[in-house]
Order: C-alpha cells, then sequence, then structure tokens
C-alpha cells in the first residue's frame, strides 16, 4: 500500500495491512447483507428490510449485534475442538487470498509471483472447514452438508484450475498485477468468453450460491453443515461466504474484466480502485440476482454439470488457446 | 454419529425428517432409512397434530361442528364446509334457495385458487426457489382481502349454515372478485415465464415422482395426483353437488404423472376456477341467501354421504344419524392422507432431494391428515 510503504519496518506494515483487510472483510459483508436483502426485497416485489434507520440502513448493525450477544449452543455429543476451531476455519482462508489481490495498481499488498496459484489453494482449505464442522456437529442433516459440499468443491475446483490456467496462459504469468497489466489492450473476456461463463458457473458452485447451495439446502437439509451452530459461529460462516464470493468475483475480474483498468474519471484521483470495486460488485449482483430467481439444482445434476459440461468445456478450451497461443507466436 | 443399522447388506442409516424439518409443512414426521443420499424406505408418520374432530363431530349438535370443518384443511377451509351442511342437507331434507349455491360455488373456488397459490410457492420453495412464494401470496392476499369481506375470517372460515350462507355477498365483493380475475388472467404468464420454462425446474420435476394410473387407483388418490396422471376423475364432474351442473368448464389432466405434470395440472385448475367464478357472478339469481331450516336440526335415522371436491381431491362425509340431534357416527374422508399413502412406494431409492420434491408436489396439508 502505498501509504504504508514509506514506514521502514515490514512489521508495521504488515500489521496495518491485517487490519484493513479485516475490516474491509467486515463491510463487505455488511454491505452485502444489506445489498442481498434488499435486492431479494425488490425482486420479489417487497420493500425489504425498513424498519431500523432510514431504509433499514442500520439493520445490519443491529443484527451483528444480535448475533454478538446469542448464546453459544453446544449441542449434546459434539466433538468440542472440532465444532469451535470449524468456523475459524472457514474464515481465515477467505481472509487470506485478500493479501494478493490487486485493487489498483499500487493497492496490493503483496504481489506474489503465484498468486493465482495461492489463493486457489487456500480456497480449497474451504472445503475442510466444512466438513469438519459437520463432522463434528454430531447430527446427519450436518454430515450431510458436509459430504455434499466436499463433493462440489472437488469437482468444481478442476474447470477452475483450467480456466485459470488458460488465461495465465494467454497472459504469460501467475501474478495477479500481470495478468491485469496484460488486459491493458484487451479484455480477456472478449477473447475467453467460453471461460468466463464457465468460470463464473463454477465459481457459484464454489462459494455454495444457490442455484448450487446444495451443502446448506434449506428444504431439503434444515440448514446443512452449519445447521447446530448459533451466534458468532454462524456469523463467521455467514462473514466467509460473502467474503468467499468477493474473491470469486475478484478473480473473475482480474482473469477477465481487465481489473482496476478503466476509464480515467476526473473527479477520482485513483480510479483504479474504483472500477475494480464497480465490476466486482456487478458480478456479485448478477450473483444474488441468480440466487433469487432460480431453484436449486438436484445433487446429482450438479455433479453431472461439472464432470459431463464444464471440465470438457474447459479442458477443450485449454488446449484450443494452447494451440491458438503456439501459431501465433510462430 | 449414532444410531446405525444394519439391516440392508450396505451400512443404511435411519434419518428424522421432521416433525419440524422445513419442507415438511407442518408436523409431519417421516422416517427414512438412508443409504448416502438415496432414501432406502421412506415412513410417515401420522397423528402429531391429531385433534380427534370426528369426535368432536359425534358429541355434539352438527351446528356447533360447522367451526371444526374449516380448521381441518384450513388452506381450503370452504369446501369442508360445503361438504359438511352438504351432508346436513342431504341427510336433514333442507332446501336451499339458489343464490345460496351460487354464493357457495363462488367463494369455494376462489378458496380452491388461494389454496393452490399456496402450494405454488410453497412447492417452489422446496425446490429451492424463494421468489414464487411471494408472487403467490402477493396474489393470495387479494382473494383473502376478498373473503374477510364477506365471511369475517381470513383462514379458517365458518361462512356456509346448513340452508344457505351466513351473510349475502356485497356489491364490493363481486367488483372486487371481478378484478382479482382479471388480475389474476394477466399473473400466469409470470408465473410461466418465472417457473414453468425455467430449465432447473423442469429437471427437477419432470419423471420425478410417477404415479401410474394403476398405483393411483390402488391407493385413492386423488385431486389433482389423480388427474396428473391422466385420469379425469373430478367430483365437480362425476357427481356435481350443488349448482356446478350449470356451469362449463374443462377438467384438466396430465399425461405422465410426474411432479411437473402435477403443477401443470394445477395451475389449468386456477384458470378453470377462474371461468367457474365468472360464469356464476354472471349467472348469480337473485332471492334469500339463507333458505328456511330447523335451529335444532334432527338427524333422521339411517346414514347418507356427502363428497366434493376440494384442493386436494376429493372430500367426502359419511354421517349415521338416530333421530336426534348428534350424529351418531361421523367418517371423514380426507384426500391427503390417500395422496400420503403412495409415499412409501414412490419413495423407495430415490434421492432425499427427489423425496422434497413428491412431497411438495403432493400438498400436503397435516391437519386434515391427522384430523
Amino acid at each position: 500500500m502505498e501509504i504504508t510503504s514509506f514506514l521502514p519496518p515490514d512489521i508495521i506494515r504488515m500489521i496495518v495491512s491485517a487490519v484493513v483487510i479485516i475490516s474491509f472483510v467486515f463491510l463487505n459483508a455488511m454491505v452485502m447483507t444489506y445489498a442481498e436483502r434488499k435486492l431479494a426485497g425488490h425482486f420479489q416485489r417487497r420493500p425489504g428490510p425498513m424498519e431500523v434507520g432510514s431504509h433499514g440502513l442500520l439493520q445490519v448493525i443491529v443484527d451483528g449485534l444480535k448475533l454478538i450477544g446469542k448464546q453459544l449452543i453446544l449441542p449434546k455429543d459434539v466433538d468440542r475442538p472440532l465444532f469451535r476451531l470449524a468456523p475459524l476455519l472457514a474464515f481465515i482462508p477467505v481472509v487470506l487470498p485478500f493479501i494478493v489481490i490487486p485493487f489498483s495498481e499500487k493497492l496490493q499488498v503483496a504481489d506474489l509471483n503465484i498468486g493465482l496459484i495461492f489463493i486457489l489453494a487456500i480456497s480449497s482449505l474451504n472445503g475442510m472447514a466444512v466438513l469438519i464442522a459437520g463432522w463434528s456437529s454430531n447430527n446427519k442433516y450436518s454430515l450431510f452438508g458436509a459430504l455434499r459440499s466436499v463433493a462440489q468443491n472437488i469437482a468444481y475446483e478442476i474447470p477452475i484450475l483450467l480456466v485459470v490456467l488458460t488465461v495465465a496462459l494467454m497472459a504469460n504469468t501467475f501474478s495477479l498485477k500481470g495478468l491485469v497489466e496484460a488486459q491493458s489492450g484487451m479484455w480477456f473476456i472478449l477473447l475467453q468468453p467460453v471461460a468466463f461463463i464457465i468460470y463464473f458457473i463454477a465459481g457459484l458452485a464454489e462459494t455454495n450460491r444457490a442455484p448450487f447451495d446444495l451443502s446448506e439446502a434449506e428444504s431439503e437439509l434444515t440448514a446443512g453443515f452449519h445447521t447446530e451452530y448459533s451466534g458468532m459461529g454462524f456469523s463467521l460462516f455467514f462473514l466467509g461466504e460473502y467474503a468467499n464470493m468477493f474473491v470469486v468475483c475478484s478473480i473473475a475480474t482480474i482473469l477477465f474484466l481487465g481489473g482496476w483498468h478503466g476509464i480515467p474519471l476526473p473527479f477520482l484521483e485513483y480510479t483504479g480502485v474504483f472500477w475494480f470495486l464497480l465490476k466486482v460488485y456487478a458480478l456479485l449482483f448478477v450473483m444474488i440476482w441468480c440466487r433469487w430467481t432460480y431453484p436449486r439444482v438436484r445433487f446429482d445434476q450438479l455433479m453431472n454439470l461439472a464432470w459431463k459440461y464444464l471440465i470438457p468445456f474447459s479442458l477443450v478450451n485449454f488446449i484450443i488457446t494452447a494451440i491458438v497461443l503456439v501459431i501465433v507466436k510462430l | 454419529m449414532k444410531s446405525e443399522t444394519n439391516t440392508q447388506q450396505n451400512q443404511s442409516f435411519t434419518l428424522n425428517m421432521g416433525p419440524q424439518h422445513p419442507s415438511t409443512h407442518g408436523v409431519l414426521q417421516v422416517i427414512l432409512e438412508m443409504d448416502g443420499e438415496y432414501v432406502l424406505d421412506p415412513q410417515p408418520v401420522l397423528g402429531y397434530i391429531h385433534r380427534m374432530h370426528e369426535k368432536m363431530g359425534e358429541s355434539r349438535p352438527c351446528r356447533k361442528f360447522l367451526p371444526n370443518t374449516g380448521r381441518m384443511d384450513y388452506v381450503c377451509a370452504l369446501p369442508f364446509n360445503h361438504g359438511y351442511v352438504g351432508l346436513i342437507e342431504r341427510a336433514a331434507g333442507i332446501e336451499v334457495p339458489p343464490r345460496a349455491e351460487y354464493i357457495r360455488v363462488i367463494t369455494s373456488e376462489l378458496n380452491r385458487v388461494a389454496s393452490h397459490l399456496l402450494w405454488l410457492g410453497a412447492f417452489l420453495l422446496d425446490l429451492g426457489a424463494f421468489t414464487p412464494i411471494m408472487y403467490s401470496f402477493d396474489d393470495r392476499e387479494q382473494i383473502l382481502d376478498i373473503l374477510e369481506e364477506i365471511t369475517g375470517s381470513r383462514l379458517t372460515y365458518c361462512y356456509f349454515r346448513p340452508g344457505g350462507v351466513y351473510q349475502d355477498i356485497s356489491d364490493k365483493f363481486i367488483e372486487g372478485t371481478r378484478a382479482f380475475i382479471k388480475r389474476m388472467r394477466s399473473r400466469f404468464s409470470i408465473y410461466e415465464k418465472l417457473v414453468a420454462t425455467n430449465i432447473i425446474f423442469i429437471k427437477r420435476a419432470e419423471g420425478v415422482g410417477v404415479i401410474s394410473p394403476d398405483m393411483a387407483r390402488r391407493y385413492g388418490v386423488t385431486g389433482p395426483l389423480l388427474r396428473g396422471s391422466g385420469i379425469s376423475y373430478d367430483i365437480r364432474k362425476q357427481e356435481p353437488y350443488s349448482v356446478y351442473s350449470d356451469f362449463d368448464f374443462d377438467v384438466p389432466v396430465g399425461e405422465n404423472g410426474d411432479s411437473l405434470d402435477r403443477y401443470k395440472v394445477r395451475v389449468q385448475e386456477m384458470e378453470q376456477s377462474l371461468r367457474i367464478i365468472e360464469q356464476a357472478l354472471d349467472k348469480l339469481p337473485e332471492g334469500p341467501y339463507l333458505g328456511k331450516a330447523p335451529k335444532k336440526i334432527k338427524l333422521p335415522p339411517g346414514d347418507s354421504s356427502f363428497s366434493v371436491e376440494a384442493a386436494r381431491g376429493e372430500l367426502a362425509y359419511y354421517l349415521v344419524g338416530d333421530g336426534s340431534e348428534i350424529p351418531y357416527r361421523l367418517k371423514i374422508r380426507v384426500p391427503s392422507y390417500s395422496n400420503l399413502s403412495v409415499l412409501p412406494e414412490l419413495g423407495r431409492g430415490i434421492l432425499l432431494a427427489d423425496l422434497v420434491t413428491i412431497m411438495g408436489s403432493f400438498d400436503l396439508v397435516i391437519p386434515e391428515i391427522d384430523r
């Protein structure tokens, strides 16, 4: 970060970055909760939250206070250490990717040369947390949700990896900054529309969002893997979900939508951040839109979609891209 | 994990679905023998909301049992009213003026549309779509407002009386109903776009829970489930009660007997109900709304029965009188009970998600089953 760059010790920089990232994650969760409830309301022809604050703006804060004040219920016969550990494990892997996300040309904590791989590696830990939560809860519905989630994550990580590799092949780098810089001329969505669609569908599945929210399918599994969680245990999963959505959408923005690139605005000094956040929140809006429009798919249909359609298509796409790149370079 | 059993060759386990579960819509409990995601044997457990309605009917004069009828099926209470007053009228030989019969038909059909709308939302909610229920409740709210105007209640109606109805319909009611018909007709295309053409919905409902005509006959399945299986059986056509023979309407039937057909049948039934209401409003005769009926109705010795088409299927009341005011025996045949009895056979070897779809497509109302 530019502000911290003149501070000599790396420790201070680390602490400031951590505080900024955590605050952003919480802020994002608040914005997203409000946006989701308000948008859901308008999709359903009702006003949404209106009571607390003007147009329900303070509803999120009140809800947060309520969740903090709630008793943490420990059901009978749970595996205590794992039950307590799971929400934290769900939260940490979605915060870490923020380290490498370039919000603008300069606003980035660390530009790892393997940034993309780092994010994908960290994100897969999320499945672990869900499995632990489901297993330790001593509830069959939780276990169901956890097993579904793990199978889903494994299936959908493959198309994501293949798509990401395709783009990395074009940009010739794994650094997120490098990927954005490679799109200064033309966004990759124009060159790789199929890859973008595959990534977005797989991203919906990866974040357990409707229509792929099978691990917490309300009508089948009551609340899936977090059935037994209350208070802050539940809120950490909740925060994790929104942070994860943000990460998935920001990767989509970085890989396909040209990251911080956009028309320079006269009234803003750092237009990169504005364009980046605009693109990310536009994608998040589409995610919310999908959730409140579609019914949930069935588990076998979900698996079929991944193994029969997304993986072959992304593989073919990858091979074609590679061949074309070789021909162009010749 | 506890309570694992070794009943099958591969390990199966028991999963308790309900009595408190989002998709059992009430206090139905289904004990599932599961093998992973597959249901091996679903067994419904009834009786959590048993209130002895039939026994209550045998212990008080028939007028005092009227409020009970609306509490059995709270979603579609007026046909339950209708069945009981129809039974009393048949047993005691009470004449009903034509205007009362027309009002009964109009209100019953409005109630049927309201019931189907609630089902539509709840079914889609079972499939994981949150938005249709808000749309359908918006429409249903209009009906509740219209019916509240004349019946005085919104859900557990007690509007029909032996010999007629409790009070006459107003001009406001007629206007409101006509406006609702117009509004509802324009809403069908919204449901078509939002639900019926949705690829995920079709994939979830098509071929799921196929009830063959033979199976439907074996279990005594009635209502939209039976018509979804392709059998055109509707009490309003088969043995027309009240003034249903005066109206021109179709009985929609399905082809495959799957959940998608049940959806289509119910949506078409709503359209037919609107047709009936419209015709009834046009033909509405003048005259008294309440005929002459003795205050204390004596039920002559002998048995009598009366069937109506409730929103979920054939509802039959059977009564044995002994010359006193209080029925000697009262038996109520409710549609959801026999509809639910198909579930153990349908639910073998299917996915848990499909079981939820099937139960949703049955349109179960638990207080009606348990009575």
